[in-house]
């Protein structure tokens, strides 16, 4: 595969194929913030809190990614999407991408600018969910409708365009919007 | 994909791959196998029968609500069967379309067909009750991948479970048809409900090596005590196990439904055709 920057230029073009030191953990992270989630490419993977832990070894960098639901079709997109981006930062490192469920993803796992990023795109950030299992309650609340900022929003369907999304109506601005689910 | 450099800071098991099982016995291996192959069929031939309803759902709500729960319980068994490829060896593509009808081994309750809207209503809810038990008893299996999996599985059948009890509310709670089509497809799929939680002929060792945490018996009783305040508040009637449907030999398998052999042809057919097809 082409090692090929995604989005932004890669930090170390200056290195030949042969130099520099591994990438430290957090340049890797800083990294995959370029890779963003194929369905709303206006939230990065990092931000969406699907990057786990990250080990980076002498020849090795291991990524682990937690999908947001088990049958995500993009997660085989994301994961060729972070092999790519690692390998424009470091092409003679093997990138190991695993999916784990340990820790489990969890709506809670989105960061604040994670949530402003959903709303510049129409989707309502999901409310705090915690550890707790199962899920103890599904009804979101009053939901902030992401165009108008109306509370006065009403849930029209649990399932939505993507497993990870709601449907909900805003009797305000008659604006229909999507959710991102807690889970 | 590059290959990953073995033992490179594996501290934990991550990926189904990392950890096959080493400490499991031979014969507590074997359980394992025949636990995930139940759990993988069930939700692949329940994951393929709702996906059905794609296109033609009574409601447009509904056409999307069933194919985002299709696409849950198909990527759920995905994940199972990709467990039991890592473990054992077996290729996933495979173990879902190269077997004959008759090797699959899922509950009799999901070998009914989805039927009318009330059918797969009445056999959503009795599924998903069920599978919410199974998997409570599963979260602490000594399969480190098995609990793991299970614990994100829960977290995304809780919209299942809620999306079962408003339909089997709003049927039950109508006058005249739909609340007769649900009684008659109570009344059919009922005794077969128990199915799920039937024991597996290897439950010994599979409570033994704490695999799973309790058996078929004691996972039925605690079903039942689950949804009896649900079905005391709608009029529907306790769902007593017909004796197939609790015996290790016949929850999950024996000659298998006419509606089983469609799907299975519908679900074969491209693999048939073509067995290097990819898409």
């Amino acid at each position: 595969m082409a090692p090929r920057a995604v989005g932004e230029p890669a930090p170390v073009a200056h290195r030949g194929p042969r130099a520099g030191p591994t990438p430290t953990e957090a340049a890797v992270r800083a990294a995959l913030r370029a890779v963003v989630d194929p369905e709303i490419p206006a939230i990065s993977i990092v931000d969406l809190g699907i990057v786990g832990r990250i080990a980076v070894a002498l020849d090795t960098i291991q990524v682990d990614l937690l999908p947001t639901f088990v049958a995500c079709p993009a997660m085989e997109l994301i994961r060729s999407a972070v092999v790519e981006r690692i390998a424009g930062l470091a092409p003679r490192i093997t990138v190991d991408v695993k999916f784990v469920f340990d820790p489990p993803w969890t709506s809670d796992r989105i960061t604040d600018a994670g949530r402003a990023a959903l709303r510049r795109s129409g989707i309502a950030p999901p409310a705090g969910v915690g550890r707790a299992l199962p899920v103890v309650s599904l009804d979101p609340g009053p939901v902030r409708c992401p165009y108008c900022g109306s509370r006065r929003t009403v849930l029209e369907n649990p399932f939505g365009p993507a497993l990870c999304r709601a449907i909900h109506h805003c009797t305000a601005c008659r604006q229909p919007f999507e959710r991102f689910k807690a889970g | 994909m590059p290959a990953s450099a073995e033992g490179t800071a594996g501290d934990r098991a991550a990926e189904p791959a990392a950890e096959p099982a080493a400490d499991l016995t031979a014969q507590a291996r074997a359980a394992l196998a025949e636990l995930l192959l139940a759990l993988a069929d069930d939700e692949f031939v329940i994951g393929f029968s709702d996906s059905e309803w794609t296109g033609i759902a009574p409601l447009l709500e509904e056409d999307v609500a069933m194919s985002s729960l299709a696409q849950d319980e198909l990527g759920h068994s995905a994940a199972f069967y990709g467990l039991l490829g890592t473990l054992f060896g077996r290729d996933p593509d495979a173990l879902a379309y190269d077997r004959d009808a008759d090797a699959f081994r899922h509950a009799r309750l999901v070998d009914h067909g989805r039927g009318d809207w009330a059918t797969t209503i009445a056999r959503r809810y009795l599924y998903d009750t069920a599978d919410s038990i199974r998997l409570e008893a599963l979260a602490t299996s000594s399969f480190r991948p098995l609990a793991d999996l299970v614990g994100k599985v829960r977290r995304e059948e809780t919209y299942h479970l809620l999306h079962a009890e408003a339909w089997l509310e709003r049927l039950a709670r109508a006058e005249g048809e739909p609340r007769a089509r649900l009684l008659a497809a109570w009344r059919r799929l009922g005794p077969d409900g128990a199915s799920v939680l039937a024991p597996l002929p290897s439950e010994a060792v599979l409570l033994e090596a704490v695999l799973l945490e309790a058996g078929g018996l004691e996972l039925q009783a605690r079903w039942l005590a689950r949804i009896r305040p649900t079905l005391d508040r709608l009029g529907l009637p306790d769902p007593i196990a017909c004796a197939e449907s609790m015996d290790p030999r016949l929850a999950r398998s024996g000659p298998r439904s006419e509606a089983f052999h469609w799907l299975w042809g519908e679900f074969t057919s491209v693999r048939r055709l073509d067995p290097k097809a990819v898409w």
